[in-house]
């Protein structure tokens, strides 16, 4: 162990970590070599590999998009949304599945807040696995399943990351509302029985979501609360790049009448 | 003998009655019940829906949550023996006894806002749970960030086997109930849905009673 008697040892010490790369971390300002050729290094606007156990939140503008990667097949990302100028309008995952009349989500589908907006929408699917019933890991049924569940300990779970990465933009135990997992699936029997769908999957899949609204993402990287399995779960990278807000002949946007309502909504809000 | 207003069906069962009251049309409703006490919901006139909330007395931050109900029971459907499990993963109340197969959780409330997405703009002055939630959650100091997923009692949101969902003709009937017993003092929040849009209340909203037993 180096001695560190004085603040400029300490300094010193300190600054010679610089240049350090962990698996987690994010890279500012951010590269990325695999974003779409249509996409100008300036437009880039994060680039970061959440940890397996991990959190991010972030605010994103209108017409930006997110990627979100399954780097190794076993991510299973909890997210929260909310309108950032106003956090009290929020993701509501029953308008989300009964406005658009299924219980799956997957491309072209609208993640809707509870004001009658669309908040995001997804754009891209190559997982196709997603749950929006099963919610949050807590740090109860953490402790059941893995002993502990605690953000200090090895086996975090995802509501207390999620209120960690809400409580960075000032929200509280009121705002970590109903979430919904990508990248980890259920399937609704007839009789209501939810079978997850947890895999591991191939690695690299993707999930591109497109800010409708001023938004502010957080993310909860931690085993899907009914995985049987022993503590499994691998890194999650997030990319986002600058975009046009979504024109008014975009075809997801037109959809169905139920979305398309949704964004006249949303350009009604920001008509001022 | 029997007393005479023993011969009150919707009693059955029931223990001492120390709260007893109907919930009018379309209208919230707020009360606590203490641990060990049973709420009983009685649906008069059939098929319709009680939008209900639920949070800790103790700290209303902690509060229903369908997710972590979902997930503790493997199931969507809420029937008798299930237990609706707060965001913290404590059970709240247990469905002690229902005379209807299953109730909702996954429909969510109506609201002005989402009635523009679902109906078009022409339903959105009309009367919605969001605003009966809002209206009892405002005399207690809480607010929008409150409500959250809720549960539906008495409604009918079955799931196809391609995703497909909604709002079906009820499985309630006239006097039929459900029985909540409180496994913490909690703070019930109804709104009796005043939709007419669908038919969760059947295209016409009716009272239901509310009885809490010790």
């Amino acid at each position: 162990m180096v001695a560190l008697n004085d603040p400029l040892a300490a300094r010193a010490h300190a600054r010679a970590m610089e240049g350090t790369v962990a698996e987690a971390m994010p890279i500012l300002p951010p590269v990325a070599d695999d974003v779409p050729a249509t996409v100008a290094p300036r437009d880039l606007l994060w680039e970061e590999t959440i940890a397996a156990g991990g959190y991010a939140s972030r605010r994103l503008s209108r017409g930006s998009q997110l990627r979100l990667i399954d780097v190794a097949g076993d991510a299973c990302a909890s997210i929260l949304l909310f309108n950032a100028e106003m956090p009290t309008e929020r993701l509501n995952v029953a308008d989300t599945v009964k406005v658009q009349w299924n219980a799956y989500l997957g491309a072209g589908k609208l993640l809707l807040s509870d004001m009658g907006r669309v908040l995001m929408s997804i754009v891209a699917d190559d997982a196709g696995t997603h749950d929006a019933f099963c919610g949050a890991s807590n740090a109860a049924s953490n402790a059941r399943a893995y002993g502990q569940g605690t953000n200090s300990g090895p086996y975090p779970n995802a509501r207390d990351r999620l209120l960690l990465g809400a409580a960075k933009h000032g929200l509280g135990r009121r705002d970590v509302h109903p979430c919904i997992n990508l990248f980890k699936g259920v399937k609704i029997e007839e009789d209501g029985t939810v079978t997850p769908v947890l895999g591991p999957f191939a690695p690299g899949r993707a999930v591109n979501l497109r800010a409708e609204m001023d938004v502010i993402v957080v993310l909860a990287n931690c085993p899907h609360v009914l995985d049987p399995r022993p503590w499994s779960i691998t890194p999650l990278r997030a990319t986002a790049w600058r975009g046009p807000v979504t024109a008014e002949i975009d075809p997801i946007r037109n959809a169905t009448p139920e979305g398309r309502r949704a964004f006249l909504n949303v350009e009604d809000y920001y008509r001022r | 003998m029997a007393h005479l207003s023993n011969a009150d069906p919707h009693l059955d069962g029931l223990g001492e009655v120390i709260h007893d009251e109907i919930v009018p049309a379309r209208a919230p409703w707020l009360h606590r019940v203490r641990a060990g006490q049973t709420l009983r919901i009685v649906d008069l006139e059939g098929n319709q829906a009680v939008d209900f909330l639920l949070y800790a007395a103790a700290d209303d931050a902690e509060r229903y949550s369908a997710q972590d109900t979902i997930a503790a029971q493997g199931n969507l459907f809420l029937r008798a023996g299930t237990r609706l499990m707060s965001n913290e993963g404590r059970p709240m109340m247990t469905i002690a006894a229902t005379s209807v197969d299953y109730h909702d959780t996954i429909g969510g409330a109506c609201s002005c806002e989402s009635n523009s997405l679902r109906y078009g703009h022409h339903t959105k002055a009309q009367h919605a749970c969001v605003d009966n939630f809002l209206e009892g959650n405002l005399r207690e100091g809480r607010g929008k960030r409150d409500i959250v997923s809720n549960i539906n009692f008495f409604m009918n949101v079955p799931v196809e086997a391609d995703g497909a969902l909604g709002i079906v003709d009820g499985i309630s009937a006239p006097g039929l109930t459900v029985d909540l017993r409180a496994e913490m003092d909690v703070i019930v929040l109804v709104s009796n849905c005043p939709q007419i849009n669908n038919p969760c209340n059947g295209f016409n909203p009716t009272p239901v009673r509310m009885i809490v037993s010790a």
